[in-house]
């Protein structure tokens, strides 16, 4: 076994016989996400630092695959499928030139193009997991299609490390669409969610909607890209309308959604609400829509309780995404049912019975 | 005692008299089945090699029903198979000698289809394509197309992860069921995904699509529909090689082409089907491909032309385009019926399902011809190219002594090549009972402990659907001990138990 891999091991083996968790990690650009790790129930806790196992081991263009071991940049994957006119179809934030793809998975968090392209979960194949005896399994592959044992590897996708430490991912990869174009149009909140709803179930090649209402944009803006070849192109932007944005502009606005530097994503606190897409305004103050309605971002909530009650009525769940301090008894992830909670905890056990994979980052009490 | 492994259900004779007793009044005398000519339908599924005949069936008509089903059986013990339109093709709704076979027919009902959110809300029961038409008159359809669609049910599809022709292009049904509710082995019912974009918790509903019935039953799905496409036509090419058309398929995704579907027959497969249904399929080449493009007019031109030129390019000896719907649905019909083709021509035929690395196509086609001298068995060999699934087709006759075992051994061999070449045992039809050895093949004990963890995460008791998938440590080893990779068996003649 090779020397960091093996380091890995002994590291995940200690704690496992120490019963002292571990805390992984791969650039550390996504700290501020889940429940706080620094909360002081494990004041020792020693960090399993996957940086250091990188590499793309493995990229086929015509396969549609790439297989990158977790500590391997974000950068370092994304300028390998630029080569090839090849990208990540759920195009994840970047949340710093340190991101990782480890860390891309582990947090599920997924970008504009996610509307029409899939989530993380949708495009990972396979997965090499490190489990809390210290031994690689590996799960799923480099196929697109398997269905040999359960999906593992898909149920790796967001879980934030707590069933194991992600070695590497197989993920699957979407081509460049020839021809992208965006086009703005005055809507207000209602509008644009209206006009989602008569676009969802046309054929129009949209990859990416956005509505917010920022200084200078009155009632409110509402942004939509289109993506694919020419005549798809042509054919949607006279459907939807709107004036066009020039290209740099174009690019500048998406990128500033995908990671998240848009001057919304700045205030504290700060709440990504999901509902089913076709849901009314949800009135909870200032507001940014994306994906078609399915993913609002708010930064004015008074009372998170209300919040919750209100957007699980609906159908949707609420997450505490960035904070300065947070209240002790408003976990950052929206609570799930008994039944469900149940299951899940019931899983941890199974998986990590001795409790040392990120306790606490999903779930406030395991 | 502090057993780890799953514990085995029913070692003792099941109270199948406590179980309906304790459901009287819950669930009526018309909803269970014990009488053997009323039980046979039930005894096989869509892989009819297997066959046991189910003591109790089960028939619930509503979720409450079902709930009071599963906390009895939980209550005295009793294994449970669920089963939907019994199509599958791995054996996963084989019934246990010893347990309750669920049947999810009566719950058939189509919820609701909500155009503005281009969801459909859904009984497990219903019938794969009665939802598309259900959606048409809203332009809409539910991508996922297993071949069995117009019998499978959405239950079973979520079971298995069906797939289809068009999974390149638009995903499995993991891809496309956004949620489910489903009753637990604790008689809990839980809301797995969401109508929302994503739910809080691990992701459990991506694990639970495509577990075949181990870790609970569902009641209702949400799926997703897509806008239906104007317009669609697809390309015929011919190849003198199947290294050509493996190149060929290649070259398609290469151009940054995402074909609507994209599928190959081998020489073999055309013969088989050409009669059957008079395509008019190239006899004379030695793979064909069939290459879909959909969307509004315009773009179906303009990407068919690209289609054209790339199989041009690659060497096609004879190219058609579909200029017709009628024209396309005969392109399609042969591929669409390969599998009754081959029982045309041959009284028996297996089916596999392994999935490789679409380059590695030619090296397993090669190696397969080698194994038909090897097994004394003809193949016919059709592929979902687009995806690296492929469907070998032995051909034998169960009467002649020794055929059955042989095609059998045909199909691990097949299976075990396709793990080394970096794919998987199965891509789409499950691994059932029928594939439970190759899994010893494909996975390490401890990625099979892994997934016995799953399981009793969902159901500690190990009532669902037991002693499918995972095979257990003395299988493996069994297995390991009688085979020899190549598929020669030490000893043939010796008989073994």
């Amino acid at each position: 076994m090779e020397f960091v891999l093996s380091e890995i091991c002994q590291q995940i083996m200690a704690a496992r016989g120490a019963e002292r968790p571990v805390y992984i990690c791969g650039g550390r650009s996504k700290d501020f996400y889940g429940e706080p790790f620094q909360g002081g129930s494990f004041p020792d806790i020693a960090v399993l630092d996957m940086s250091a196992y990188h590499g793309i081991i493995n990229y086929h263009p015509s396969e549609l695959v790439i297989t990158a071991r977790a500590g391997t940049l974000l950068s370092e994957l994304e300028s390998a499928l630029d080569e090839q006119n090849q990208m990540l179809a759920f195009e994840p934030p970047r949340f710093g030139s340190a991101s990782t793809i480890g860390g891309c998975v582990a947090s599920g968090l997924a970008g504009p193009r996610r509307m029409a392209a899939g989530s993380v979960r949708d495009f990972v194949l396979g997965a090499k997991l490190l489990d809390s005896t210290g031994m690689v399994l590996g799960f799923g592959g480099e196929v697109m299609k398997n269905v040999a044992g359960y999906d593992v590897s898909r149920l790796l996708a967001g879980s934030m490390g707590i069933l194991g430490a992600l070695l590497e991912v197989s993920i699957k990869v979407a081509p460049k669409p020839p021809l992208e174009r965006t086009q703005v149009l005055d809507a207000d909140e209602s509008r644009a969610l209206e006009l989602f709803n008569q676009w969802r179930g046309l054929p129009i090649a949209i990859s990416a909607t956005a509505w917010s209402q920022g200084k200078d944009e009155g009632a409110g803006r509402l942004y939509i890209r289109l993506s694919g070849s020419e005549p798809a192109v042509q054919s949607g932007v006279r459907k939807v309308g709107g004036e066009q944005l020039p290209d740099g502009q174009a690019a500048a606005f998406w990128n500033s959604l995908r990671d998240q530097t848009h001057p919304f994503f700045q205030a504290r606190p700060l709440w990504r609400v999901a509902v089913p897409p076709q849901t009314a305004p949800l009135r909870q103050g200032p507001t940014l829509v994306e994906w078609n309605g399915g993913q609002r971002w708010l930064s004015g909530v008074d009372s998170p309780a209300d919040l919750r009650a209100a957007v699980a009525a609906r159908g949707g769940h609420a997450t505490l995404f960035r904070y300065d301090s947070k209240p002790a008894d408003v976990p950052v992830f929206h609570p799930l049912d008994d039944g469900l909670k149940n299951i899940n905890r019931r899983l941890k056990q199974e998986l990590d019975p001795v409790g040392i994979f990120n306790p606490k980052r999903l779930f406030p009490d395991f | 005692m502090n057993d780890t492994s799953i514990s085995r259900a029913a070692e003792t004779a099941p109270d199948f008299a406590g179980l309906i007793s304790r459901l009287a009044g819950v669930l009526p005398a018309h909803c269970i089945l014990s009488r053997v000519e009323d039980t046979r339908p039930y005894e096989c599924d869509g892989l009819t090699l297997y066959r046991s005949l189910p003591p109790v069936v089960m028939l619930p008509e509503n979720e409450a029903q079902l709930v009071a089903i599963m906390q009895g059986c939980k209550a005295l013990n009793i294994p449970i198979v669920a089963r939907g339109a019994g199509t599958g093709l791995s054996g996963s709704a084989l019934p246990h000698p010893q347990g309750v076979l669920i049947g999810l027919a009566k719950l058939n009902r189509i919820k609701k289809i909500d155009p503005q959110a281009c969801t459909a809300v859904v009984q497990p029961g219903v019938r794969n394509l009665a939802i598309s038409e259900a959606a048409a008159p809203y332009g809409l359809y539910y991508a996922p197309d297993p071949s069995s669609q117009i019998a499978c049910s959405i239950g079973g599809n979520i079971a298995e992860n069906s797939g289809g022709v068009h999974c390149l292009k638009y995903g499995l049904t993991v891809h496309n069921v956004v949620r489910a509710r489903v009753v637990t082995i604790d008689g809990d019912v839980i809301e797995l995904g969401s109508e929302a974009p994503d739910a809080p918790g691990l992701d459990l509903l991506a694990a639970f699509i495509g577990s075949e019935g181990m870790l609970g039953v569902v009641t209702e799905a949400t799926v997703r529909l897509i806008p239906k496409p104007a317009c669609a036509r697809v390309v015929m090419a011919s190849f003198g090689s199947v290294e050509a058309a493996g190149q060929a398929v290649t070259n398609v995704i290469a151009a940054g082409i995402i074909p609507a579907g994209l599928e190959m027959m081998d020489k073999r497969a055309v013969h088989m089907v050409e009669p059957f249904v008079k395509a008019g399929y190239d006899l004379d080449a030695a793979a064909i491909l069939l290459c879909e493009s959909d969307g509004t007019q315009e773009e179906v031109e303009h990407e068919i032309s690209r289609m054209e030129a790339v199989f041009q390019q690659a060497g096609a000896t004879r190219l058609q385009v579909s200029r017709s719907e009628e024209e396309r649905l005969v392109f399609w019909a042969g591929r669409k019926n390969a599998f009754p083709a081959a029982g045309r021509i041959s009284p028996d035929y297996y089916c596999m399902d392994g999935t490789i690395p679409r380059r590695h196509l030619s090296r397993v086609l090669n190696a397969i011809e080698q194994m038909e001298d090897e097994y004394g068995l003809r193949c016919a060999n059709v592929f979902h190219a687009g995806d690296g699934n492929l469907h070998p087709l032995i051909l034998f006759d169960a009467n002649q002594p020794g055929e059955i075992e042989r095609a059998e051994k045909f199909g691990a061999a097949i299976l075990e090549l396709c793990v080394q070449v970096g794919g998987t045992i199965t891509g789409e039809h499950g691994v059932g009972v029928e594939k439970i050895n190759q899994m010893c093949v494909q996975f390490s004990r401890e990625e099979l402990d892994f997934f016995s963890a799953v399981k009793r995460g969902f159901d500690p008791y190990g009532l669902l659907n037991p002693e499918k998938v995972i095979p257990t440590l003395v299988r493996c080893a069994e297995y390991g001990k009688m085979h020899v990779h190549g598929g020669e068996l030490r000893f043939p003649d010796l008989p073994r138990f």
